[in-house]
């Protein structure tokens, strides 16, 4: 961005202030430690100059918001035009409590649905399954049935909401919930907007919910991409994650890298079905975590446009640049919230979430503050809320386009960040790509040495957690009161799955649940045939149990 | 070769919560500490946790929950331990547990809970301090 001649002067002068300026001032006061790095252990220097973005060249690297390589942005206008969607990560109970909840945020300016599931229905078992005890309706909401999914929509018009719906594994059966539930209601589903997570990869590096082995959970993957790609033009039929991974203790290089590469997989495997890639690329989409290190986090939003949208012109030769985009949600980490004077995650919170707006995010989900220790009371999900929309209404950062552009820190960093990636990248390559990586347990590798090194990192005090291992408080000075759910979910969730089996024809269910199991051994995409038997009632379980039998299951492992 | 045996511990996960990162960072620290640790992996039932304690002869047990079902599954793997004999196992517990909570825990027997931010030292120092002491 600069010529040669004007980056020696700088250097030059540069070098006079460290020798004169810096050295005078280093005698009155050192600094603080001796040396600076990111989380992801990238060293920081004490100043950045026009030296440091010297090789950036202005037009190939960052050009302008909604065009290639969209490093500033993939719109155009950005915030200007639209505000980002405002999506809170919400469910817990029976789809009676979760929709209340849902009713109440909408009301409270809330402009996205985002749906937590219970582990019974994430992991595609009844409520009645003996895994499930004790679980029903605890960490999220049980829709093990159609019947429940129409109840959860009961009263929200599903042509006017989108719906985000975290689920892998059995996203098949939750998707083909949904979309008979807006039938329903009368809305064809080449016109429902939403998501559904589907990233099935990074539940074996990450988020651990497994339950088929890596190939046929990649396949059912591409089932879901394949089906929308026909069939619902307006859904994102996954949301590569890299959230569970950085939580699972990956650093922000790591994230990136990992993610990116989930996603190069998903695209190759959909290519195999015949589709041309900008027949389904544009749909997909991503999803970052944002913790504290405020500038790598950015960097890492902005690099991970720039590497998308390269790897999709010149890895898979896309022509449309909707295809190159890299949309993504964003959450704020829930695993930086702190047990200890949780009112004090409200202000990491909002930190986290103005860096996701620098960072271009297109939706965001804002932890709630006693997230260490229990689900969000309506009083934390309420500020979390407001959290969103005091940046977005009172801050101003949302009135120009990508405004650290430029900043030579953020651009210099942002470089780094995708040059770290690219090097994890070649490595998953050379050892054959991500399922031999996830069979030599190389990824779980890698994110459990990183938590451990972060652990440590904080007990020897060269990372300071306030209230943690610094600045702590014999006595709590706020007491708050802890979100409890209805213990008596699980057994009304059970009633109600034993009354389904009872009122529907079960013939019906049975012939259809053998389809299925013919389609699934001929290797057919199962999606139309899961549409089939849940408008039938055939549950949650018996689908998910009926594909076990034809796929296997996964064993968890044991690598600490 | 010394007459005192490592300690034997086993990091459990009983049900269906998949946050493992705290229970693999404790099982790395305990093992540094030189004690010797087995992890069951994800998703056990209490019933499997007592049949691998008595498979590999644990000194301690760790139980580590983040999905609030602790008190679902805790009283079940006491109630097997007590019915299998092994009360002198030492049982601890980790994860977002709340403070009302621990009280009730600790009268079931399990010895102390750990809740999020606890340092790893002062979970090596409880298990050193508490651990049953065996010959080899």
């Amino acid at each position: 961005m600069f010529n040669e001649q004007k980056i020696k002067e700088i250097m030059k002068e540069r070098e006079r202030w460290e020798k004169t300026t810096v050295a005078d001032w280093l005698c009155r006061m050192p600094e603080r430690q001796e040396v600076f790095t990111t989380p992801s252990g990238i060293p920081i220097k004490r100043l950045y100059t026009p030296e440091d973005v010297k090789d950036l060249d202005y037009l190939r690297d960052l050009g302008f918001p909604g065009e290639y390589p969209f490093t500033r942005g993939i719109h155009a206008t950005m915030y200007r035009g639209r505000l980002w969607t405002m999506r809170q990560f919400s469910g817990y109970g029976s789809p009676e409590d979760t929709n209340k909840r849902w009713k109440y945020l909408i009301a409270h300016g809330e402009t996205g649905l985002s749906t937590a599931f219970d582990y019974p229905t994430i992991m595609g078992l009844d409520p009645d399954h003996p895994m499930a005890r004790g679980e029903v309706g605890v960490c999220g909401v049980s829709v093990p049935t159609l019947r429940d999914m129409e109840i959860l929509f009961d009263g929200i018009p599903m042509d006017k909401v989108t719906t985000s719906m975290t689920i892998n594994h059995p996203t098949t059966v939750l998707l083909a919930f949904y979309i008979a539930t807006a039938e329903k209601q009368g809305v064809p589903q080449e016109k429902l907007g939403g998501t559904v997570q589907n990233d099935n990869l990074k539940e074996f590096h990450a988020q651990k919910l497994c339950v088929f082995p890596p190939e046929a959970a990649l396949k059912l993957s591409v089932d879901v991409i394949e089906y929308c790609a026909k069939y619902m033009p307006k859904w994102n039929p996954i949301s590569i994650s890299g959230y569970h991974i950085r939580e699972a203790g990956a650093t922000a290089v790591q994230e990136l890298a990992f993610t990116i590469y989930d996603g190069i997989v998903y695209v190759e495997e959909t290519l195999k079905r015949g589709l041309k890639v900008d027949d389904f690329a544009p749909r997909l989409s991503f999803f970052f975590a944002l913790h504290n290190n405020f500038f790598e986090e950015i960097a890492k939003l902005r690099a991970a446009r720039r590497l998308w949208a390269r790897i999709m012109k010149e890895r898979f030769h896309a022509k449309n640049p909707r295809s190159m985009w890299c949309r993504f949600h964003v959450q704020t980490s829930g695993c930086t919230l702190t047990a200890q004077q949780p009112l004090n995650n409200i202000v990491r919170v909002a930190i986290q979430a103005l860096a996701a707006v620098l960072g271009g995010c297109q939706s965001l989900h804002t932890n709630s503050y006693d997230e260490a220790l229990c689900l969000p009371s309506w009083q934390a999900v309420t500020i979390a809320l407001r959290t969103q929309q005091i940046i977005a209404y009172e801050t101003g950062v949302t009135d120009t386009v990508d405004p650290l552009g430029g900043s030579y820190y953020v651009e210099w960093l942002t470089k780094e960040m995708e040059e770290r990636a690219m090097e994890y990248i070649q490595k998953i390559d050379d050892m054959g790509g991500i399922i031999p990586a996830i069979e030599k347990g190389f990824i779980v590798r890698e994110i459990s040495d990183a938590a451990y090194r972060y652990q440590r990192e904080i007990e020897e005090k060269k990372r300071i957690i306030v209230g943690v291992n610094e600045f702590v408080m014999e006595e709590e000075p706020v007491k708050i009161e802890l979100f409890r759910v209805d213990p008596e979910v699980e057994k009304k969730q059970i009633e109600r799955v034993n009354e389904i089996r009872r009122t529907r024809n079960n013939k019906k269910v049975k012939e259809l649940l053998e389809e299925l199991r013919r389609a699934a051994e001929k290797n057919e995409n199962v999606m139309p045939y899961i549409l089939k038997a849940v408008k039938a009632y055939a549950t949650l379980g018996e689908i998910i149990g009926t594909l076990k039998e034809v796929y296997g299951e996964y064993r968890p492992e044991t690598i600490i | 070769m010394s007459g005192e045996r490592k300690i034997r511990v086993l990091i459990a996960k009983p049900g269906l919560n998949s946050h493992d990162r705290g229970a693999k960072v404790v099982a790395r620290a305990l093992r540094d500490a030189g004690m010797e640790v087995i992890y069951t992996g994800l998703r056990q039932t209490p019933e499997q946790i007592v049949e691998t304690a008595i498979q590999e002869d644990v000194d301690v047990i760790g139980i580590s929950l983040l999905s609030g079902a602790h008190m679902a599954h805790i009283p079940r793997i006491m109630q097997l331990l007590k019915e299998k004999g092994l009360t002198d196992v030492l049982v601890i517990a980790g994860g977002t547990i709340p403070e009302e909570d621990i009280p009730k825990l600790k009268e079931i027997g399990v010895k102390e809970v750990f809740p999020p931010g606890t340092p790893l030292e002062k979970i090596v120092k409880f298990v050193l301090e508490n651990a049953p002491k065996r010959g080899k």
